[in-house]
């Protein structure tokens, strides 16, 4: 029974959903991210102004998720042609197939830079306040930052993996 | 007890870390802003080579005193209360800073904060109105940060009764008075009684507080009043050794948690005598730690090595991010700053 319903549901639904939270999670992760380390930032810089131009780091590695969705997201809305559907009134498997690849791409990429933007915010929120401080810890706290932001080029890169076997012609 | 703090850990917040920033992030980093300018030793080594008052002037015009300490004249009667009550006022200047940037849960916390001084401030003044001192000399001599609206008006009142009816039901201490009336009038040693009732109340609420908040401000600030509760109780033990409080006035007055309550706090009521004080105390860790430490070095006091402990965990607190103690903890730390200066 369910096989029926998801045979009969179009495939472009899930395509422009897996656009759509392609891009909508990463630019969530990244915001909280940014807003995480910003506030810190912020307070901290009042009493050590030295940290501002340094700790802005912490900020641009919290954009790259946001910019690592808008790739996949292009990426993914290129891939997706119009076929119409066939004519016995049922999409054919590999139209089906690649509409599934687009949804998951979609959310591999939106959830893994989800967790990504705020990983990186809380690293940068607690840097920017240890720098403050003590400015020798500043490069070893980013070092942490940087394998926080590698999560999310791992989703971007099995993102387009899966992709590339989205076919709709 | 180590089951209790793990049972405490497991149930803390899990997005806590990631929406602390959401409201209260500016405010922690400006505190943290604050602590990192606390005199430090070698503040301290250079003021205690100084020779004059004006020499000590010119070092805390290089520490975050700076300007306002330069406002004061040195030739002058009063010079040492005037030096610290510049310092103070710069620090009830970054407390009030704090509250106006800080935003529900943690202002109100910050207003909990205040009221151990609200309780000094009316003790105060009630105790300067019984010895017949005018009032606005007293209430110079309050606390900034215990100030509230009525305060002025405490010394019409001539007993508990009054004193709550008329002045205090509408203030934040409205609700602390609640079980503690009774109609005596008011003699020192009812104010010490009446201090000790309203502390107690105190700490409770906030306890109930901070367990509301949860996750990683209810496991710190949980040390801490648990500290503050046991230090309390050790206190008035020590203080009522040969008054005639009874044995259940003295266990009334102590806080019903702690790492001394139940049993410690039974014992301590029926103590005697210092010896006895101190031999219920080593059955209990850190006290145990602590005593031995001190009967190593013969100078040191029992109040002495609690604020050392005090001290020790106020700046624990700061290697946890993302909680309300380190504002308590702050607060601590700078009310030793001025008291060493």
């Amino acid at each position: 029974y369910w096989g029926l319903v998801f045979r009969h549901i179009s495939p472009y639904m899930w395509a422009s959903l897996g656009c759509a939270l392609a891009i909508g999670l990463s630019v969530a992760g990244a915001a909280w991210g940014i807003f995480l380390t910003g506030s810190s930032l912020v307070g901290a810089a009042v009493k050590a102004p030295r940290i501002t131009s340094k700790n802005l780091i912490s900020v641009i590695f919290c954009e790259a998720a946001a910019i690592y969705g808008v790739i996949t997201a292009i990426i993914l809305q290129t891939k997706v042609e119009d076929v119409p559907i066939g004519s016995d009134g049922e999409w054919s498997v590999k139209i089906l197939k690649a509409g599934y690849a687009v949804f998951g791409s979609g959310l591999c990429v939106g959830l893994s830079n989800l967790v990504c933007g705020i990983c990186v915010g809380i690293v940068g929120s607690s840097c920017a306040l240890a720098d403050a401080q003590n400015s020798t810890l500043f490069v070893k706290i980013l070092v942490i930052e940087i394998f926080g932001s590698a999560l999310g080029l791992f989703g971007v890169i099995v993102a387009i993996i899966i992709s590339a076997s989205a076919v709709f012609k | 007890q180590a089951l209790n703090q793990v049972h405490k850990c497991t149930r803390g917040n899990a997005m806590e870390m990631a929406t602390f920033n959401l409201k209260d992030g500016y405010v922690e980093a400006i505190l943290r802003g604050y602590k990192g300018s606390l005199l430090k030793s070698g503040d301290y080594a250079l003021m205690c080579q100084c020779e004059n008052l004006d020499d000590l002037k010119m070092h805390l015009s290089t520490t975050t005193y700076g300007n306002l300490v330069s406002e004061v004249d040195v030739g002058g009667a009063n010079t040492t209360t005037q030096l610290i009550e510049c310092c103070t006022e710069k620090f009830v200047e970054e407390f009030e800073y704090l509250q106006c940037q800080a935003e529900g849960t943690l202002y109100h916390f910050l207003e909990m904060c205040r009221i151990p001084h609200m309780i000094d401030n009316v003790v105060l003044i009630v105790s300067g109105c019984l010895h017949n001192q005018h009032t606005p000399e007293l209430l110079e001599k309050c606390h900034p940060l215990g100030m509230f609206d009525a305060i002025a008006s405490l010394a019409v009142a001539a007993n508990m009764q009054e004193l709550y009816q008329l002045v205090l039901i509408d203030t934040p201490l409205g609700k602390y008075f609640e079980g503690s009336l009774s109609r005596e009038d008011l003699t020192e040693m009812h104010l010490e009684i009446m201090r000790n009732m309203l502390y107690k109340c105190w700490i409770e609420d906030f306890n109930a507080f901070c367990s509301k908040v949860g996750g990683t401000t209810r496991e710190v600030m949980g040390r801490f009043l648990s500290f503050e509760a046991d230090r309390r109780a050790i206190a008035i033990a020590s203080n009522s050794v040969g008054t005639e409080l009874t044995h259940d006035d003295k266990k009334s007055l102590f806080c019903k948690f702690g790492s001394l309550y139940p049993y410690g706090q039974k014992d301590l009521a029926q103590a005697e005598d210092h010896d006895e004080i101190l031999k219920v105390l080593s059955d209990y860790s850190p006290y145990n730690r602590l005593l031995a430490l001190a009967s190593a070095d013969d100078d040191l006091m029992i109040d002495e090595i609690l604020s050392g402990q005090e001290l020790d965990l106020c700046k624990e607190s700061f290697t946890q991010q993302f909680h309300y103690g380190v504002f308590w903890a702050y607060i601590k730390m700078k009310e030793q700053e001025l008291r060493n200066l």
